[in-house]
């Protein structure tokens, strides 16, 4: 039986981690690679950088990253952030990621996914959304961070993204993010019904009840947390060992 | 030295990077040459089906793979697992390799989402050299639509996902076939590719 997944999020800026990390016997807690291994060792089952350098320019630096823990790290990687065109995502890939996550890019040129879908297939393809409640089941889809409402309804994004060839959507609620109180069950309902791509839940994500809660209540496939594995607050292995024993198909180390 | 069949398709970087990671001596190659002085042989692959044979045969390498695969330890990754089958289904009706007898077809599995991508849980068949070792509960990366159709004496291992899905296919000889990416499947993954570099005499 398929296992659902647990997915540690690293946010990564000129190549050192960004939010605070407290690790016992790591010395460079900013060294994404080392932190990658470590969340590896706990049984991450895929592990997601987040480029949030600011300067095009220096993407190289995210791609040195993916290059150094592909070669310790044997899980499926994925990078996000400042992928605007398909040649990123070729140099992502040649790196050594497994996915390219494309997300402000996407909404606006939508012609992204397709053209990276077609060329290195649908499972290279995560389309990361941004996505804030305006009413009782409807949601629009913001970007640059969160930052620019869009105007465009969520749902039918998820629908149109699917149809271009996404392999996978990675589905962040603006609402949820940062509160600590639980993933956004409501929006991701609505998506998991929508289309029949896998989902990432993320978000929301506070104590260990949160991932089984997203397990049992919504169709996701997976769950992703930054902070909260970051901080120490919780292991993979302790979040994966509760969903299990809520009966939740889990791969343990 | 292990040959790592690089005909042009797919992530390659990955199980060099993960026979690197072991220790095994390993070379990204194209040349016939080499293929036929390796101890052992790697077929990798991702992407399409027609799209993978064609390019290996404008690499000139299709009979070569063929004959070294039944004089050493071969193993195809994947699509290169896929690919050592008689026929395939993707897109168009397409010769593979026949080097094991079956066929590659578009999953059926209603209700389930397809790709089958993420962590499955083998179950063991035949008995099967290269995953000696592994534990009674081990989880593997697969990414796929399509899965091969053969005979239960070649099943190494499957998986559940709506029914049997072959994980691992084994002539019970020289030719080993993984469905999941052992170089990304963690410390099983790496057992497994250890065990293999391990037959080499």
């Amino acid at each position: 039986m398929l296992a659902k997944r647990i997915i540690p999020c690293l946010d990564v800026r000129d190549g050192k981690v960004v939010k605070g990390v407290k690790f016992e016997g790591v010395r460079d807690v900013g060294d994404p690679v080392a932190l990658a291994e470590i969340y590896n060792e706990q049984g991450a089952d895929e592990i997601v950088f987040y480029d949030i350098t600011a300067s095009y320019e220096k993407r190289g630096v995210m791609l040195d990253v993916v290059r150094e823990t592909a070669k310790r790290v044997f899980v499926p990687l994925t990078v996000g952030g400042g992928i605007k065109t398909v040649d990123d995502i070729r140099e992502t890939l040649r790196a050594g990621a497994d996915k390219g996550s494309v997300n402000s890019q996407a909404v606006k040129n939508p012609q992204l996914i397709k053209d990276g879908a077609d060329i290195f297939g649908s499972q290279c393809i995560c389309v990361g959304i941004d996505a804030k409640k305006i009413a009782d089941g409807k949601w629009t889809v913001y970007i640059n961070g969160g930052r620019v409402d869009m105007k465009l309804d969520l749902i039918d994004w998820v629908k149109r993204i699917e149809q271009l060839g996404a392999g996978e959507i990675c589905l962040n609620s603006i609402d949820a993010d940062g509160t600590k109180e639980g993933f956004d069950l409501p929006m991701l309902r609505a998506v998991c019904d929508a289309v029949t791509i896998p989902v990432i839940a993320s978000g929301g994500a506070g104590k260990i009840d949160d991932f089984s809660e997203v397990f049992e209540e919504t169709g996701a496939t997976a769950a992703l947390a930054a902070s909260l594995f970051h901080f120490g607050e919780l292991t993979v292995g302790d979040v994966k060992t509760h969903c299990r024993s809520h009966g939740i198909p889990m791969r343990i180390k | 030295m292990i040959a790592i069949v690089d005909y042009g398709a797919g992530n390659i970087f990955s199980v060099k990077n993960a026979l690197d990671y072991l220790g095994l001596e390993n070379e990204l190659t194209a040349d016939a040459k080499k293929i036929e002085a390796a101890d052992a042989v790697i077929l990798p692959g991702v992407g399409a089906f027609p799209a993978a044979m064609n390019k290996l045969c404008e690499s000139g390498l299709t009979e070569i793979v063929k004959a070294e695969a039944r004089k050493k330890p071969f193993l195809g990754i994947c699509l290169g697992m896929q690919m050592l089958f008689e026929k395939s289904y993707e897109f168009e009706e397409c010769d593979g390799l026949g080097l094991i007898p079956g066929s590659v077809q578009k999953m059926e599995t209603p209700g389930l989402i397809i790709p089958h991508m993420g962590w499955n849980k083998l179950e063991y068949g035949t008995d099967c050299p290269i995953l000696h070792g592994l534990g009674d509960e081990s989880y593997v990366y697969f990414v796929h639509s399509y899965a091969a159709v053969t005979e239960e004496k070649y099943l190494a291992a499957w998986v559940e996902y709506g029914g049997r899905v072959p994980a691992m296919v084994y002539d019970g000889d020289t030719v080993y076939g993984a469905q999941f990416h052992p170089e990304k499947s963690g410390s099983v993954g790496l057992q497994i590719l250890k065990n293999f570099g391990g037959l080499i005499r």
